[in-house]
C-alpha cells in the first residue's frame, strides 16, 4: 500500500470532518461488501472493477474523444496529466459546481462507485489494458476434466453453488435437436437416445446432427440476422431483389463446416481471391444485403453512403464486437476508435463496384443451341403473328415506311476516337474499336464531354451507337441500376460544339425508343430541345444495340477540333455505359437504323429479292410484335442462372476515395482517408492491411484479439441464451465483462486451434455437463443464473416455432435452396398495403423450412415479427424473446397454424391404437417426452367433448413447452 | 429510466411473482429483457415492461393521436397563403433563395406556381385556411398551427422515418415506442400503441412503428381493415366459441401444471398472455362495434360504420383513447402531388378534413382533449415551384420541400387558437420561430411528461434517445 495516497485522502477529508467520517464508514462498509463478493484475491482489478465505472461515468468527457475532453485530461489510458488528488477531491465534493461527474450528466457515481475508485487509487491507480484488446490465452484444464465444466464449476464452487442434476434424457435430446438442427427428434430418434442415454451414444447423435442438412438451415438463419438478409431492397419501393444464392451459400458453408476464417474471407473479399470460384463471388453478397433506396428523386450517392455506414457498423458488430458505429459522427466516447479510424475501416470496404452476378448455368451452350432452333422456328412464324395477320394492309404500309427509313440511313459512317474524355463523375475509358466504356458511380445528372480532333471532311451527321455489354447492369447499354429498368439510359441532351459554339442540330432520329413511364414521348430529337427533362431512352429492349443519328444544320468545319457533350439522367441515374460515335458527310439528312451496313447494302441493291428477309427484320423491330420479338431475342442469348448481388473490387487507377465526413454527415465530406485499423487493436502499424482482402485476412488472424472471442461468445449465446459476454455486440468499454473470462478465452483459442471449426466448438459445448443439466428452477434461488447452476429455458426463435410445428404435423417440406417461398398469412396482412399482395406458394412449397420464407423488409412475414424476428433492415446480433398476447392469438388463430393443426390432427388419426396411444404419440412428436397421466386425462376430456384431433393438435401447438427449448 | 439492452436477470421477476403474489393478471406479457444489466439487480418495476411508469414531470397529455399525412400535403394550398407566388407565377425564383438545395424531381430553375385556392379566415383567432381545408375551420380556435416546421429529409421513406424515430434510416424506436417505454400502458385489454392507415400504402413500412432496439413489446400493433383489425383476433370460423373457450382453458391448465413442475415464471407470463389474448378477442370487436355511436356522431365524422375510411379510423381513435390506448398513428397516404396539386389537395381534403375536425371536436366535448394530443402533418412540405415533366407526364404539381412546411396540433397542453412561425414571401424559407422535427419530438414527449434528454436507452455502446443530440422543447407552443 502506498501510504502517501492514504495520507492524501485524509488530507482532503479533513476539510469537512463530519461528512468525511460518515463517508469513510460507508466506504469501508462498501469495500468490505465488495471484498466478500469477490471470488478471488482482494486486489482491485482495473478491468473488472474500475474501468466499468470510469467508462460509465467519466469517459464521455474524459475519454478518447479529444473534442469533448474538457481541460484536456483523459482517464481512459494512463498518462502523466492524471491528478489523482484532484480526482478524489472532485468525486467526493458535495458542491454541485465542483462534484464529478457534474449533476447535469445525471450519472452520479454513487457510494459504491466512489469507494471503488478510492480503493483503486489507494492501491496505486494502476491501469490494465481493456481485456478484449489483449489476445486470448488458453489456461490449462486438469487432465480428464471437460474444459467447459471445469470453468463453470469453479465459479459455482466459489459461491457455494452446484450444477443441477442432468436433464432427463427426453428433455435433453429435444434440446440437442432444437439447438443443432432446429427441429425436434422423431419418436424413433428420441428413443434411440432415451433407451441408451450413454455419453458415447450422445456423442454419436451429436455427430449425426452435425451431418444433417438441417444443421446448416438452422445455423444459417442466425448468421442471416447479422447479415441483415432480405429478399427486397427496403425503403419506400421495397422491390424484390435476387440474392437468395447468397443465403444458400451460407447454408452450404455451415453444412460443410467451412472454417470460420475462410467463411469470413470469402464473404468480405471472395472476389479478390486468386481466380475466385463462383461460390467465392456469391459469398460477397454479405455486404450487398444493405438496403437500396429506389424512391424517385433520391440522391443515389447519399444512400450509397448510408449503405457504407451500415457496412462499417455491421462489420464491427459481426466480427469485432466493436460499436464502430459510435465513431461515425465523432471519435468514440468510450472505446479507442477515432473518427479517422472509422473512415479508415470504411476505406477498406469502399473501393468496390456492386454488380449483379449471374450464376453459371450448367450446359449453357447446349441450351443455347436448343434455344436457337426454337428461335429460328419462331422467327419464321413471326410475320404471320402481325396483330391483324400478314395480309393486313397496315403491315405493308408500315413495312414500306420502315424500308424508306432504312434507305435514308445509308451513309459513309466513320467511327471516331475522342482525344479527351471528361465527366462529372463516371470513369470514361476508350477501349477497343473506338468504343467508350463508362464505369463507376453515377448521379442523377451526369455529363460526358468528349473532345475530337478535326476531320478531313466537313461533317454533317453524327451517330451515337449505344452498345450492350454483359458487364453493365441488365446487359446495358445504360448504367441504370435502380428505379428504372436496369440497363436503360436517358440521354437528355446531345450537343455538338465547335470553337465553343453549339452547332444547331436539325433532324434527329433513333432506331428504337421507348419510355418506361407511360406513353410519354422519348426520342433522339427530344435530346436536342434544351430541356434536360426530355430525351431518349430504350425501355423494353435492354441488352441490345441502339442507334441515334443527329444531323447538323451547318457542317462542322473540317480540320478543326470539336466537342460532343451528352447529358444523362432523370429522377434516378441513367447514364450510358458503352457507346461509340461516328461521323458522316451526306447531302441529305441521315436516318438512324439498327441494321448493319451489309443489311443496308442489300436493301439498296435489291429491295425486291430480299423482301422476305427484310420483312422479318422489320417484324423484329416493329412495335406491335415487340413482346414476341423480345422472346426470340431472349432465346438467342446465352442463358444464365439466377442473379445474385456481389462485390467487385475496382480496377487500379479507378479507386474510389474515402473521405472523412464531418459529424458523419453525407453532405460534409472533407479530408481523404486511407484504409487503416484503430491502433488500439493493431499494435504494430507496419502490419497495417492495405486493402479489403488483407483486412479480411487480418480479421481472422491471431493478431486480432477480438474476432475469435466474439464468435465463440456468439455460439455460447445460441446455446445458453446469454453470452459469456452478455453484450454480444459490444466487447468495448461499455460492454459487459465476461461472466467466465477464462472459459471465453479457452473457447476462443480452441476455435482458432481447431482450424476455426464451428462444429468442433459446438461439440465442446454440447458435450459439457453444464449444457446437459436440468432446467428446473432450484428452490430459493438467491443468485441470478448467470453462473449457470441450471440450464436456462428459452422460448424458441420464430422460425423454429414454425418449423417445429410443421415437423410435428408431419408436413415439413425438407427441399433445400432456391428462390424464396410464401407460407399462408392472414388475409388482413395484405389489407392496407397497395404495393404488396401476399399470395401463398402452391402446394407443399408453403411448408418449406422457414429460412426459405420470402422476407420483405417493409412488411415482414407477420408471424415472424410477432415472435421477435428482425426485418433485415439492420444487423441484428441478439433477438428478444418476448411473451405476448399477440403470440397467443397467432398460435391459436393464425390460418397457417390452423392449417398445420389440421394436418397434425390427420396425422394423429392415422396412428393405430386407442386414445392413449394416439395422444401420447402426438404429444411426443412435439414435446418428445411422454405426457403424464393427468396430462392425458386433461387431453382426454377435451377430446371426448369436441371429438377432433385437429382441436387437440391446436392446443398442443400452443403449449409453452412446445415453443420452448426446455 | 435508463435501461440497458443487454441481458436479463430472472431473480427479480421470480421474487416478484413468488413473494409479492400479486399482479399476475396484470403482467402484460413480455419477457424480462430490460434488466438493468448488473448481475443482481432486484428492482421489480422493470419486471413488466408495460407497467405504468412515473413520468419525469407532470404530463399534460396521456394519449397521442398522430394523423400522419403521408406523402406531404401542400402547405401553400392549405395553411400558408402566399399571394406573392401568384404574382411570380411562371418565373423562376431568385438563385439566392434556392441556394444549394437538392431536389427530388424538379430543376432548381423551375418556375413558380401560384396557390391554387382561395384562403379564408376561421374562428375567433382568424386562422387562415385554403378552401379545401375549410371544414377544419370549425375547430380553428382549438388548433395550434405551426407554419415554421422544417426537416432534414427530402424523400418520403426517410422523411417519415425521421419524423417517427428522429433518424432517417430504419432501426431506431418510433415515437409511440418511446412513449410506451417511458410511460407504460394504461390498458391491458388493447394494444397500447396502435397503427391504422388509409389511402395508398405507407412509404416507410413497418419500421415506422417499430420499437427499434427497444424491447419488441413496444412495437406498434397494426389495426387493419377487414374482418380482423388485429391479426388473428377472431376465432377462425370453423371453431365454435365453446371450443375456443375450452382450448384456452386447456392450454392454460397444461401450462399451469408445467409451471408447478418447473417453477419458471416465464410460464406464468405465458398463462397471463393467453388470458389477455382471450380478453382481446372480446375487447377488439367491442372497440370496432360502432352501433352504439349516435347518428349525430357518425355524421360529425362522416363515417360509414362498415366502411373503412379515414373518418372511421378517427372515430376508432377516440374510442381507443377512451379505452386507455396510449399512442395512435393514423396514416393517410396519397398527398404526394407531383402532378395536379390542385386535384390532389381537393381529393385528400375531401377524405380527411371533416374527420380531422370532428376528432378534435368530439374529443373536446367528451372531455378528452385536455389529456389527448392530436397532431396533424406530413413528412415535409411542397415547393413553391411547379413540377412539370414531359417524360413523366407531370404538370402543375409541386416537388418535395424540406425547408418549410406546416403542421397543427390540438389539445394535450398545447396552446389553442394560435398560428406560430412564419415563412418568407415565397414560402421557401422560415423567417420566424423555426421548429425542427427534433424540436417537435421533444415537445411531444414534453406533453407526455417526458424529458427527451433523459428518456434514454443503452444500446450498442451508448445511450440513445429519440432526438439524438438535438431538439429543444418549444415552450411557446405550450398552453
Amino acid at each position: 500500500m502506498e501510504t502517501g495516497r492514504w495520507f492524501q485522502i485524509w488530507r482532503v477529508m479533513g476539510r469537512n470532518f463530519q461528512f468525511r467520517f460518515c463517508f469513510l464508514l460507508t466506504v469501508l462498509f462498501a469495500v468490505t461488501c465488495r471484498a466478500q463478493k469477490r471470488d478471488d484475491e482482494g486486489q482491485m482489478s482495473f478491468s473488472r472493477d474500475v474501468r466499468p465505472i470510469l467508462s460509465k461515468h467519466c469517459y464521455a468527457c474524459h475519454g478518447p474523444d479529444e473534442s469533448k475532453r474538457d481541460g484536456g485530461f483523459r482517464l481512459d489510458v494512463p498518462n502523466r496529466d492524471i491528478d489523482f488528488d484532484l480526482i478524489l477531491e472532485r468525486i467526493e465534493s458535495t458542491d454541485s459546481l465542483e462534484v464529478m461527474p457534474p449533476p447535469s450528466t445525471n450519472k452520479p457515481l454513487g457510494v459504491g462507485g466512489i469507494a471503488t475508485l478510492q480503493k483503486w487509487i489507494s492501491e496505486g491507480g494502476q491501469y490494465e489494458e481493456h481485456w478484449a484488446f489483449v489476445p486470448p490465452k488458453q489456461s490449462s484444464v486438469p487432465e480428464g476434466s471437460h474444459p467447459v465444466d471445469h470453468f463453470i464449476d469453479r465459479k459455482l464452487d466459489n459461491v457455494g453453488l452446484k450444477r443441477s442434476p442432468p436433464a432427463d434424457p427426453a428433455t435433453l435430446i429435444r434440446r440437442l435437436y432444437l439447438d443443432l438442427i432446429g427441429i425436434p427428434p422423431t419418436i424413433e430418434q428420441a428413443d434411440a437416445y432415451i433407451d441408451n442415454p450413454t455419453p458415447a451414444n450422445y456423442a454419436r447423435i451429436v455427430d449425426d446432427l452435425f451431418n444433417s442438412p438441417r444443421y446448416g438451415e438452422r445455423w444459417a438463419r442466425r448468421w442471416l440476422d447479422l447479415a441483415r438478409y432480405a429478399d427486397t431492397n427496403g425503403y419506400e419501393k421495397d422491390r424484390d431483389r435476387s440474392i437468395w444464392p447468397y443465403r444458400d451459400w451460407v447454408i452450404r458453408a455451415y453444412n460443410s463446416d467451412m472454417p470460420f476464417d475462410q467463411f469470413t474471407i470469402q464473404q468480405l473479399a471472395g472476389d479478390m481471391l486468386p481466380d475466385p470460384t463462383p461460390d467465392q463471388i456469391v459469398a460477397t453478397g454479405f455486404h450487398r444485403n444493405t438496403m437500396l433506396n429506389e424512391e424517385g428523386g433520391i440522391d443515389p450517392l447519399e444512400y450509397r453512403y448510408y449503405a457504407m455506414v451500415d457496412r462499417v457498423g455491421t462489420t464491427g458488430t459481426t466480427w469485432l464486437g466493436l460499436t464502430l458505429a459510435c465513431a461515425q459522427c465523432h471519435t468514440h466516447k468510450y472505446d479507442p476508435v477515432t473518427h479517422q479510424d472509422y473512415f479508415g475501416v470504411m476505406a477498406y470496404l469502399n473501393n468496390t463496384d456492386e454488380p449483379d452476378y449471374f450464376l453459371p448455368l450448367p450446359n449453357a451452350e447446349e441450351r443455347l443451341a436448343a434455344n436457337r432452333v426454337k428461335a429460328q422456328q419462331l422467327r419464321e412464324e413471326l410475320v404471320g403473328q402481325w396483330p391483324k395477320g400478314p395480309d393486313d394492309p397496315e403491315f405493308d404500309e408500315a413495312f414500306d415506311r420502315w424500308l424508306e427509313k432504312q434507305k435514308r440511313a445509308v451513309a459513309d459512317w466513320k467511327p471516331i476516337s475522342p482525344t479527351t474524355l471528361e465527366s462529372n463523375l463516371p470513369n470514361l475509358k476508350l477501349v477497343a474499336d473506338r468504343v467508350i466504356l463508362a464505369t463507376g458511380d453515377t448521379t442523377k445528372h451526369d455529363v460526358y464531354r468528349l473532345g475530337f480532333s478535326g476531320q478531313e471532311k466537313a461533317i454533317t451527321a453524327i451517330r451515337l451507337e449505344a452498345l450492350p455489354d454483359d458487364r453493365l447492369p441488365g446487359g446495358g447499354p445504360g448504367l441504370t441500376y435502380f428505379e428504372g429498368r436496369k440497363g436503360d439510359f436517358f440521354l437528355s441532351e446531345f450537343q455538338v460544339l465547335q470553337d465553343g459554339e453549339p452547332i444547331p442540330i436539325g433532324a434527329a432520329s433513333e432506331s428504337y425508343g421507348d419510355n418506361q413511364f407511360g406513353n410519354n414521348p422519348v426520342s433522339a430529337k427530344l435530346a436536342t430541345d434544351g430541356d434536360v427533362q426530355s430525351g431518349w431512352s430504350v425501355a423494353k429492349r435492354i441488352g441490345e444495340r441502339h442507334v441515334a443519328v443527329f444531323n447538323l444544320e451547318q457542317p462542322l468545319v473540317a480540320g478543326r477540333e470539336f466537342t460532343i457533350q451528352m447529358d444523362f439522367g432523370r429522377h434516378f441515374p441513367s447514364s450510358l455505359g458503352k457507346f461509340r460515335l461516328s461521323v458522316a458527310t451526306a447531302e441529305q439528312s441521315v436516318a438512324a437504323t439498327a441494321l448493319s451496313a451489309e443489311q443496308l447494302d442489300r436493301i439498296v441493291q435489291s429491295p425486291i429479292e430480299s423482301r422476305d428477309e427484310l420483312s422479318l427484320e422489320f417484324a423484329m423491330q416493329s412495335k406491335p410484335l415487340l413482346p414476341k420479338a423480345n422472346a426470340i431475342r431472349r432465346l438467342e442469348r446465352l442463358p444464365v442462372g439466377a442473379a445474385t448481388l456481389v462485390m467487385r473490387e475496382r480496377p487500379t487507377g479507378q479507386e474510389r476515395k474515402t473521405q472523412l465526413h464531418h459529424r458523419g454527415e453525407y453532405t460534409q465530406p472533407n479530408e481523404d482517408i486511407d484504409p487503416r485499423l484503430p491502433s488500439a487493436i493493431l499494435k504494430d502499424s507496419s502490419r497495417m492491411p492495405k486493402d479489403r482482402l488483407e483486412f479480411a485476412r487480418w480479421i481472422v488472424s491471431k493478431e486480432n484479439p477480438l474476432t475469435a472471442r466474439v464468435v465463440a461468445n456468439r455460439q455460447w449465446h445460441a446455446f445458453f441464451g446469454t453470452g459469456l459476454v452478455a453484450t454480444v455486440d459490444d466487447f468495448g468499454m461499455q460492454g459487459e465483462s465476461p461472466s467466465h473470462p477464462e472459459l471465453l478465452d479457452y473457447l476462443a483459442v480452441e476455435l482458432m486451434n481447431k482450424d476455426w471449426s464451428l462444429k468442433q466448438l459446438q461439440r465442446l459445448i454440447v458435450t459439457s455437463k453444464a449444457y446437459q443439466q436440468d432446467s428446473i428452477l432450484v428452490e430459493k434461488e438467491s443468485h441470478s443464473n448467470r453462473l449457470l447452476f441450471r440450464f436456462p429455458r428459452k422460448r424458441l426463435e420464430a422460425e423454429i416455432i414454425r418449423d417445429v410445428s410443421l415437423s410435428a404435423a408431419g408436413i415439413l417440406n425438407t427441399n433445400m435452396f432456391g428462390p424464396p417461398v410464401r407460407p399462408i398469412q392472414p388475409d388482413e396482412v395484405a389489407a392496407n398495403f397497395t404495393k404488396s399482395k401476399w399470395k401463398p406458394s402452391e402446394g407443399d412449397q408453403r411448408n418449406r423450412r422457414s429460412i426459405y420464407t420470402y422476407q420483405k423488409r417493409t412488411a415482414p412475414f407477420a408471424m415472424f415479427t410477432t415472435f421477435d424476428a428482425g426485418s433485415g433492415e439492420s444487423c441484428l446480433a441478439r433477438r428478444d424473446a418476448s411473451n405476448t398476447p399477440l403470440q397467443a392469438l397467432t398460435l391459436l388463430n393464425d390460418p397457417m397454424f390452423v392449417d398445420i393443426s389440421k394436418a397434425f390432427g390427420r396425422r394423429i388419426e392415422s396412428v393405430d391404437g386407442d386414445f392413449e396411444t394416439k395422444a401420447t404419440t402426438a404429444f411426443r412428436w412435439l414435446m418428445t417426452r411422454k405426457p403424464d397421466e393427468s396430462e392425458l386425462e386433461m387431453l382426454k376430456s377435451f377430446y371426448e367433448k369436441h371429438e377432433s384431433w385437429a382441436a387437440v393438435a391446436r392446443v398442443l401447438l400452443c403449449l409453452d413447452e412446445a415453443i420452448t427449448k426446455n | 429510466m435508463n435501461h440497458n439492452s443487454s441481458n436479463q436477470t430472472d431473480v427479480a421477476r421470480r421474487y416478484f411473482l413468488q413473494q409479492c403474489g400479486v399482479g399476475l393478471g396484470k403482467i402484460a406479457g413480455a419477457s424480462l429483457l430490460m434488466g438493468a444489466g448488473s448481475q443482481l439487480s432486484a428492482s421489480t418495476d422493470i419486471d413488466d415492461p408495460l407497467a405504468i411508469k412515473r413520468p419525469h414531470f407532470e404530463p399534460t397529455a396521456k394519449a397521442v393521436i398522430h394523423l400522419f399525412m403521408a406523402g406531404a400535403p401542400s402547405q401553400l394550398e392549405l395553411f400558408d397563403p402566399k399571394p406573392t407566388l401568384t404574382r411570380l407565377e411562371g418565373k423562376p425564383l431568385p438563385e439566392s433563395v434556392i441556394g444549394d438545395q437538392r431536389y427530388a424531381f424538379i430543376q432548381p430553375d423551375a418556375a413558380v406556381l401560384g396557390p391554387q385556392f382561395q384562403f379564408n379566415k376561421h374562428g375567433n383567432c382568424g386562422l387562415e385556411l385554403g378552401e379545401p381545408m375549410s371544414p377544419l375551420g370549425a375547430v380553428a380556435d382549438e388548433l395550434c398551427v405551426v407554419r415554421s416546421m422544417t426537416t432534414d429529409q427530402f424523400n418520403h421513406a426517410p422523411g417519415q422515418q425521421f419524423f417517427n424515430s428522429g433518424f432517417a434510416q430504419p432501426g431506431r424506436p418510433s415515437l409511440g415506442s418511446w412513449a410506451l417505454y417511458g410511460l407504460g400502458a394504461e390498458t391491458q385489454d388493447l394494444p397500447a400503441f396502435v397503427v391504422m392507415s388509409t389511402g395508398a400504402g405507407i412509404s416507410g413500412g413497418a419500421s415506422l412503428w417499430s420499437s427499434g432496439f427497444l424491447p419488441t413489446v413496444y412495437d406498434g400493433v397494426r389495426f387493419r381493415d377487414g374482418a380482423n383489425p388485429i391479426l388473428n383476433v377472431s376465432t377462425p370460423e370453423q371453431f365454435s366459441s365453446q371450443l375456443q373457450k375450452d382450448s384456452f382453458d386447456l392450454v392454460n391448465q397444461l401450462n399451469a401444471k408445467r409451471m408447478r413442475r418447473l417453477g419458471d415464471p416465464e410460464i406464468e407470463t405465458r398463462i397471463a398472455a393467453f388470458e389477455m389474448a382471450a380478453r382481446l378477442q372480446t375487447s377488439a370487436p367491442d372497440l370496432m362495434d360502432l352501433r352504439n355511436e349516435s347518428k349525430e356522431t357518425l355524421n360529425l365524422y362522416g363515417c360509414q360504420p362498415e366502411q373503412p375510411s379515414f373518418a372511421r379510423a378517427c372515430l376508432l381513435a377516440r374510442r381507443m383513447v377512451q379505452r386507455g390506448v396510449r399512442f395512435i398513428n393514423i396514416y393517410h397516404s396519397g398527398w404526394d402531388a407531383h402532378s395536379n396539386v390542385k386535384g390532389n389537395t381537393q381529393s385528400n381534403c375531401k377524405a380527411t378534413a371533416q374527420a380531422s375536425a370532428a376528432l378534435v371536436a368530439d374529443l373536446k366535448r367528451s372531455g378528452l382533449l385536455d389529456s389527448t394530443l392530436v397532431i396533424w402533418g406530413g413528412e415535409f412540405g411542397r415547393t413553391p415551384m411547379v413540377e412539370t415533366n414531359p417524360a413523366l407526364g407531370r404538370r402543375a404539381g409541386r416537388d418535395h420541400h424540406p425547408q418549410a412546411f406546416t403542421m397543427w396540433m390540438a389539445g394535450g397542453g398545447i396552446k389553442p387558437g394560435m398560428t406560430y412561425g412564419a415563412t418568407d414571401d415565397f414560402g421557401f424559407h422560415i423567417t420566424e420561430n423555426r421548429v425542427h422535427v427534433h424540436d417537435l419530438q421533444a415537445t411531444i414527449l414534453h406533453t407526455l411528461g417526458l424529458d427527451h434528454k433523459r428518456l434514454t436507452f443503452h444500446h450498442a455502446g451508448r445511450d440513445f434517445r429519440l432526438t439524438d443530440v438535438h431538439g429543444d422543447v418549444v415552450k411557446d407552443l405550450l398552453a
